[in-house]
């Protein structure tokens, strides 16, 4: 039964909530036709939908703190369903052999429409997972990360434009720009403190962002780059359809390439000092391990993903402007790490596929969908600051040994 | 000369609003060691509902001084609550988290104001009626400074003083400070650190109504998005001036105001935010404690 | 015989505050060295100086490691102090709490390893040798120290003991000539006090490392250390053996205060 007293809470926050949205939710004005709108309609939705939410927020926080408690009494580490089926090779194998060949043949089942919707997809796949490898696992807050992107796409949109570059030939060179500015923006600022070096990125992503917008000479300015070619394959030319799928392939090849790469560095002796570096920087600082080093290998690792990203998106696109590279866009990557479970590389594919063909496929949503974002990132951390999946520890058999 | 005196006195409005906001920054970080990034979109909430506020007063033909007035408290009225209610919502459940946790639902908190403000009014820019005066008698010296602007030093110097005063002699205040002096001893000796923290957002969003206001119909535009830089900008200044310090962040402010005034002015128009956020990045590369702030060791 | 750690009128001070005042201590091989004193008199600050995380305003810290040449260590960054071969604990527990047992001691291996970021893509055979070393090394590490049972536990989901007892094993595991533990028995009890105190005799003996201890349990300090230096307001007020220093006034005021009789 719900008490009597809960019943008033949620209504007190009802009326708190209808009050403070009230001007904004309520009321629309039109000042040049100097007309106001009285939208009441709204305050009922707002009333009767904060009224059950806050049941619910209630419910949330309550479970969470006992959560918490039985954890901290019992030392229990729950471990979820998702991970649990995912540690179950009877399950695991035949859901990726599902996985592989929806895959393999999804441009022939589905429109280039859909294709192209899904390699945006796997493009923030590889970009949740490079920046998985800064926030993630070493822990370092990165809000500029789209300025990393900016470079790889720009790189080829101009390395193509004056010098007929092809894509094949900047994808290893957009990478390699991505570690240079990940190396020039990382060393001075990696010895600032956590939240510091927040704001730092994020100043540094704007700075490239509004050079790019203000540079015309150098960037063309708020126009842009068009006509970038797509990718070619040995001098052969597409058409339209064949490119996306080609691009389509091209991007399971790389994020099955990424997926390895990082799935190696989080299990070797690096991704062990990033690890610790995130845990306790002290610690791993007396342990042996060079901080500075360490950051900066991560800020690196993690550009050079960007860079690439950003070369494949303007061969996508075949059009580029500043615009597409703006603080949201950071933002859009950091929440697929955070919902997907910051260093779980699973997590973050998982991640990935939801927050972008989720709005894509609820049409309706699209409009809400930057501040579903934003609420999910609120409601992750209170709720559940380990994302989705989150990351297991690895575990080692020894045999004969252990008791 | 003229021009000099003018871009030194345009530097020193566009300072005294971004100290209207620095100090919700400096503030709030003092007591809880949070970059509340969602306090620009405190800001832009205060403009806006003083344009609504305006408008629908307006249609019912009240005057100007009346328009102006209440539209500023009500304003203020409603940032603070809002400030309070982020609070409550997005940062008050996670006291005990990771460092990075309060920081990512804040960045998410101010994701969603914008956004929510996107949908519930729109994505252009909005006329904002002039709600400041032109006074008859300042018309000789308008050239020089406009009486917009001069509200504007008026009632930031004034606000001030309001501000120190509270902070100084008020219960309130002691308790503030004795909370970001360290908050569990605060605890032990009966400070309410939660109802202290739900003053200093309320304080610090009204502050940032204030500035809302003076600014938005000083520029007579506002959209869903003047939070967002204007947010970074007050931050960078509560930072150069040292973070968690008062008088740091108002006089970080003002340098702040009067560079990009001088920059714009004998430099360029076009890199203007590219000069503060070069400014930032610079301060946190080279003096992260600020001018005023002083530089801690590190505990093990 | 030279001192493997020397330390010569060490000095520390923050802003105005002299938190330590010429400071003398020394550390022969295989020997255990208590450093003591009452709250606040410097102890945590003179291990910070020289473990690097502070660097002191003044005066010499000497290493000198077996088998290799003295050196002055002022200054050095605590990863390269580390690596020189001193590995300490922490008086509040540091150890990467979402990391596994198995793991925080792998940590204390790093510095002695090698591969980089192309050795862990390509995974080629001295990886996989390296890789396959650390484990076992690390486990036997876990062994000796007693925390076998708990390879793939949570580090933080450990008994508080336990997680003293790890901290030294991370130490140890960076293959130091001089550990130093900073109050490991703070928090104990007397049962895992007493395995602690075997703990560090065994490193002394078996490992043949040397030990600077800084504690409060005087049981374990007389019981363990072959010399004692006793701190008080940032300066050395007394050093000797075990009863040397019992029975030393200086050091009775400094702990009980003016008024008792000496």
């Amino acid at each position: 039964m719900i008490k009597f007293s809960e019943i008033k809470k949620s209504f007190l926050v009802s009326l708190w909530f209808m009050f403070l949205t009230f001007p904004i939710m309520v009321i629309r004005v039109n000042p040049i036709e100097k007309t106001v709108q009285w939208r009441w309609r709204n305050m009922m939705i707002i009333g009767i939908g904060s009224f059950l939410l806050s049941f619910v927020w209630r419910f949330m926080l309550e479970r969470k703190e006992s959560g918490q408690k039985k954890a901290d009494v019992f030392g229990i580490h729950k471990i979820s369903f998702i991970q649990r089926i995912l540690q179950e090779p009877k399950i695991y194998i035949p859901l990726l052999i599902v996985t592989g060949v929806f895959a393999i043949v999804f441009p022939f089942i589905f429109s280039a429409y859909q294709t192209n919707i899904m390699i945006t997809a796997l493009m923030y796949v590889m970009l949740g997972l490079g920046l998985n490898i800064v926030v993630g696992l070493a822990g370092l807050l990165d809000l500029g990360y789209v300025a990393f992107y900016a470079v790889g796409a720009y790189s080829y949109a101009l390395l193509n434009y004056h010098f007929g570059l092809g894509f094949w030939t900047v994808l290893p060179i957009g990478a390699v720009l991505g570690v240079i500015f990940g190396i020039l923006l990382g060393f001075p600022v990696l010895r600032l403190r956590g939240d510091y070096l927040a704001i730092v990125t994020l100043g540094f992503g704007e700075i490239i962002r509004l050079i790019l917008e203000n540079w015309n000479e150098f960037s063309f300015g708020p126009s842009g780059i068009a006509n970038i070619p797509r990718p070619g394959f040995f001098g052969i030319e597409f058409s339209l359809q064949s490119a996306t799928n080609y691009i389509y392939y091209m991007m399971i090849g790389l994020t099955l390439f990424t997926i390895f790469v990082v799935n190696r560095l989080q299990n070797s002796r690096i991704g062990r000092a990033w690890m610790a570096l995130r845990e306790d920087e002290v610690a791993c600082q007396a342990m042996g391990i060079d901080k500075t080093k360490t950051k900066l290998t991560a800020f690196a690792l993690g550009a050079t993903w960007a860079g690439m990203v950003g070369v494949i998106f303007a061969a996508k696109t075949t059009f580029i402007n500043p615009a597409s590279f703006t603080f949201l866009e950071s933002a859009m990557i950091l929440s697929i790490v955070v919902i997907g479970g910051m260093g779980s590389i699973i997590g973050v594919v998982i991640g990935a596929l939801i927050l972008i063909l989720l709005p894509e496929y609820l049409r309706a949503f699209s409009d809400y969908r930057m501040m579903l974002f934003g609420a999910i990132l609120v409601i992750m951390m209170v709720f559940r600051p380990q994302g989705i999946i989150s990351n297991v520890r690895r575990t080692y058999k020894f045999q004969g040994k252990q008791q | 000369m003229e021009y000099f005196l003018e871009l030194f006195l345009g530097g020193l409005t566009r300072g005294s609003i971004y100290a209207l906001i620095a100090l919700g920054y400096t503030m709030v970080y003092g007591i809880i060691e949070l970059i509340n990034f969602a306090h620009g979109e405190i800001y832009m909430i205060g403009a806006f509902t003083a344009l609504i506020v305006a408008s629908v007063l307006t249609l019912f033909g009240l005057n100007q001084i009346a328009i102006l007035v209440l539209a500023s408290i009500t304003a203020v009225i409603y940032s603070a609550a809002y400030g309070f209610t982020v609070e409550k919502i997005a940062y008050k459940p996670l006291r005990h988290a990771q460092r990075l946790s309060p920081l990512i639902s804040a960045i998410g908190m101010s994701i969603f104001l914008q956004n929510y403000v996107l949908l519930a009014q729109t994505s252009d820019f909005l006329p904002f009626p002039s709600l400041i005066p032109d006074f008859e008698f300042w018309e000789a010296y308008s050239h020089i400074i406009g009486s917009a602007e001069l509200v504007i030093l008026i009632t930031t110097t004034i606000v001030m003083i309001l501000l120190t005063f509270l902070i100084k002699f008020t219960k309130i205040g002691k308790a503030m400070r004795a909370t970001a002096q360290d908050r569990n001893m605060a605890m032990l000796v009966g400070v309410n650190v939660n109802q202290v923290i739900s003053m200093t957002f309320i304080i610090g969003s009204a502050l940032a109504a204030v500035g809302g206001v003076l600014i938005a119909s000083h520029i007579g535009m506002i959209n869903f998005y003047i939070g967002f830089i204007a947010g970074i900008k007050a931050f960078t200044a509560a930072v150069l001036g040292g973070i968690g310090s008062i008088p740091g962040a108002v006089l970080g402010s003002l340098v702040l105001g009067l560079t990009e005034s001088f920059a714009t002015g004998y430099v360029s128009s076009d890199y203007e935010d590219v000069f503060a956020f070069a400014l930032l990045v610079l301060i946190l590369i080279f003096r992260p404690a600020g001018i005023l702030g002083r530089s801690t060791t590190q505990k093990v | 015989m030279e001192p493997i750690l020397d330390v010569k009128k060490l000095t520390m001070d923050f802003g105005g505050l002299r938190a330590m005042d010429h400071l003398d201590l020394d550390v022969m091989e295989k020997e255990i060295v208590a450093l003591i004193g009452p709250n606040g008199a410097g102890k945590t600050t003179f291990f910070n100086c020289i473990t690097g995380i502070y660097t002191p305003t003044k005066g010499d810290i000497l290493i000198s490691p077996p088998g290799k040449t003295r050196e002055r260590i002022n200054g050095l960054k605590p990863n390269h102090i580390t690596e020189k071969g001193m590995a300490r604990t922490f008086q509040n527990i540091r150890l990467f709490p979402n990391m596994s047992v198995l793991e925080n001691v792998m940590i204390g291996r790093h510095c002695r390893l090698n591969s980089g970021v192309i050795g862990a893509v390509v995974k080629g055979k001295s990886t996989i040798r390296e890789e396959k070393a650390v484990v076992e090394d690390s486990y036997k590490i876990l062994e000796k120290i007693g925390l076998a049972e708990y390879v793939n536990e949570t580090a933080k989901n450990l008994p508080y003991g336990a997680q003293r007892r790890l901290e030294i094993a991370r130490a140890m595991a960076t293959e130091p000539f001089l550990i130093l533990l900073d109050e490991p028995a703070a928090g104990m009890n007397p049962q895992e006090t007493r395995e602690l105190e075997e703990l560090i005799k065994k490193i002394r003996d078996v490992e043949g490392l040397s030990v600077l201890l800084i504690e409060h349990d005087m049981k374990i300090v007389m019981s363990l250390s072959d010399r004692i230096f006793v701190m008080d307001y940032g300066k050395k007020i007394a050093q000797g053996t075990p009863d040397e220093i019992k029975n030393n006034p200086v050091v009775i005021k400094a702990y009980l205060g003016e008024e008792v009789d000496a």
